[in-house]
């Protein structure tokens, strides 16, 4: 796992059910293009998150391919609808392998 | 390869037209910020001071304005977990002897300060529990550690007015530091105050000159993508004129901290900020 | 990732001289290829498909951007002047209603966004954004 990779995310703890809330998220990541050479003329390996997924109660809100003109540190902010009360699931997919997930409980008033 | 870059910077010019700070209110999450006050009464040739915020595009600034959008938070996120993290031989952590980081509310607006006739910086204070009470190793005064823990504790001052002593014991130092403001150095001859005091709001190329005010450090820069001390921000203005940049941590750089500092006496802490 | 101001330049100049050489069309077909991966071939029309940038970004490293595709299952963004095109794509799921997304991306220079959506009915929209990309002064 690459070291310090650390996820945020911003849901309403609560909606009303049917109602279109804001997510947003955030993971700290140096996002290496491979692009870049190092002080020696060698070329730094290509690091990157390469996919991103939201989903609620196991069906998909958004499912992104990410390439290396993602700024470090991806960020995204999108909408969905929650029709019931269930989870946010958020996973980050790492070029190393590394899976990061975190997830956002919503309850409906 | 020279000829490239002219072209770029003619190209440049024509698009930055615009001049001076702009209008915009600055609020975090809903919270008020002072970017726009009478000058203190030392500054002799600037009439009313503005954050470095007003001086950058809309994008760049709407990232400030909420602590989500702000990519400093990840690392205000380090700094609370680097806040509970036991380190060194007496095996303690910060919050062993501070219980809640938010009793550092008011530090930021005062430092550097003089304490036992030295020149303390923030970075000091914190180095200075490191080394002493918990028996760690000092941190890297412009490290990810570092900056993590000043951008968290100055947090705790954000919306306060910087409010740094220039008399008393603060006065030499304070004198040193405007001597230095002053004093031309580098190939291009120049001082701190040939930009930030006598063509702030200007466009050098395709860059708005800002009052160079410190008000917002730790700063999260969009060009590097990290946190930045402001000894670290000094050191990147000194290479551009071409100086020899001073030690960070230095005696110059931290009395140079306390007259910038003393000159944004009223504007709100912005901790951490968002620049270009 | 720290893009130094030398390799925005660099990165600027190669695109700089292949305009100077004539070469542009083999720039812009980068995209182009990438485009018609996606439509094999098929028209590409305007529609509600919106990409919103701002006109200059201070800074290449962090230029926010905002896709809006109403009726679109799927999005791909673009950066025709980027050493590699691409920059995401964006499947919507049932949840999503507005079709939108937000995120922070790399340009290299002065450039067009791109945002090519495919819609609920297999057809194709485009959205075309230019964005200036200025090179501080004095960075630091």
């Amino acid at each position: 796992m690459a070291s310090g990779v650390k996820p945020r995310v911003k849901v309403p703890k609560s909606a009303a059910a049917g109602e279109t809330i804001v997510i947003k998220t955030l993971i700290s990541h140096k996002m290496e293009s491979g692009q870049r050479k190092d002080g020696d003329g060698n070329v730094i390996p290509r690091s990157i998150i390469n996919r991103f997924t939201a989903d609620f109660n196991g069906q998909n809100v958004i499912d992104v391919t990410l390439e290396p003109a993602i700024s470090t540190n991806p960020y995204f902010q999108f909408e969905s609808t929650v029709p019931e009360a269930g989870e946010f699931k958020f996973t980050w997919y790492d070029d190393d392998g590394s899976v990061y997930e975190t997830a956002k409980k919503i309850s409906v008033s | 390869m020279r000829r490239i870059t002219t072209l770029i910077a003619v190209s440049t010019l024509a698009v930055g037209a615009a001049t001076a700070q702009d209008s915009n209110e600055l609020s975090i999450d809903g919270a008020p910020m002072v970017t726009e006050v009478a000058a203190p009464a030392h500054m002799e040739n600037v009439d009313t001071i503005y954050s470095g915020w007003r001086f950058r595009s809309v994008e760049t600034q709407s990232l400030e304005m909420d602590d989500f959008d702000n990519p400093a938070f990840v690392f205000v996120d380090k700094g609370i977990d680097l806040f509970d993290a036991v380190d060194g031989s007496e095996g303690k952590a910060c919050a062993s002897c501070h219980e809640d980081v938010a009793e550092f509310a008011g530090l930021r607006t005062k430092l550097p300060k003089v304490q036992d006739g030295e020149l303390v910086t923030m970075e000091e204070l914190v180095n200075g529990c490191r080394t002493e009470r918990m028996g760690a190793e000092p941190w890297k005064w412009s490290g990810g550690d570092m900056t993590a823990m000043t951008a968290l504790i100055g947090l705790q001052s954000r919306g306060m007015p910087i409010d740094v002593a220039i008399d008393g014991d603060a006065a030499p130092f304070w004198e040193k530091g405007k001597e230095l403001y002053y004093t031309r150095v580098g190939q291009l001859d120049m001082a701190c105050s040939n930009c930030h005091e006598d063509n702030y709001g200007v466009m050098i190329r395709a860059d708005h000159l800002s009052q160079g005010q410190i008000n917002g450090f730790p700063t999260y820069r969009l060009k590097n993508a990290k946190l930045n001390s402001s000894h670290g921000r000094f050191k990147g203005c000194m290479k551009n004129i071409r100086a020899e940049p001073y030690k960070e941590g230095g005696e110059k750089f931290k009395a140079l901290e306390l007259y910038l500092a003393s000159r944004g006496n009223g504007l709100s802490v912005e901790t951490p900020s968002v620049r270009n | 990732m720290q893009l130094t101001r030398r390799d925005l330049l660099v990165m600027g100049s190669v695109g700089m001289g292949a305009t100077l050489m004539g070469a542009l069309p083999a720039i812009a077909s980068l995209t182009d290829d990438e485009i018609a991966k996606i439509t094999g071939g098929a028209d590409v029309s305007e529609g509600d498909l919106a990409i919103t940038a701002p006109e200059i970004a201070e800074n290449g490293n962090t230029v926010p951007i905002e896709v809006t595709a109403p009726g679109a299952v799927m999005v791909a963004i673009f950066a025709d002047g980027n050493p590699v095109p691409n920059v995401a794509s964006v499947k919507f799921g049932p949840m999503n209603p507005s079709r939108s997304a937000s995120t922070r991306i790399r340009l290299a220079k002065t450039q067009n966004v791109v945002a090519i959506a495919q819609m609920e009915d297999g057809s194709f929209q485009k959205a075309t954004s230019n964005v200036k990309v200025t090179i501080g002064g004095c960075g630091g």
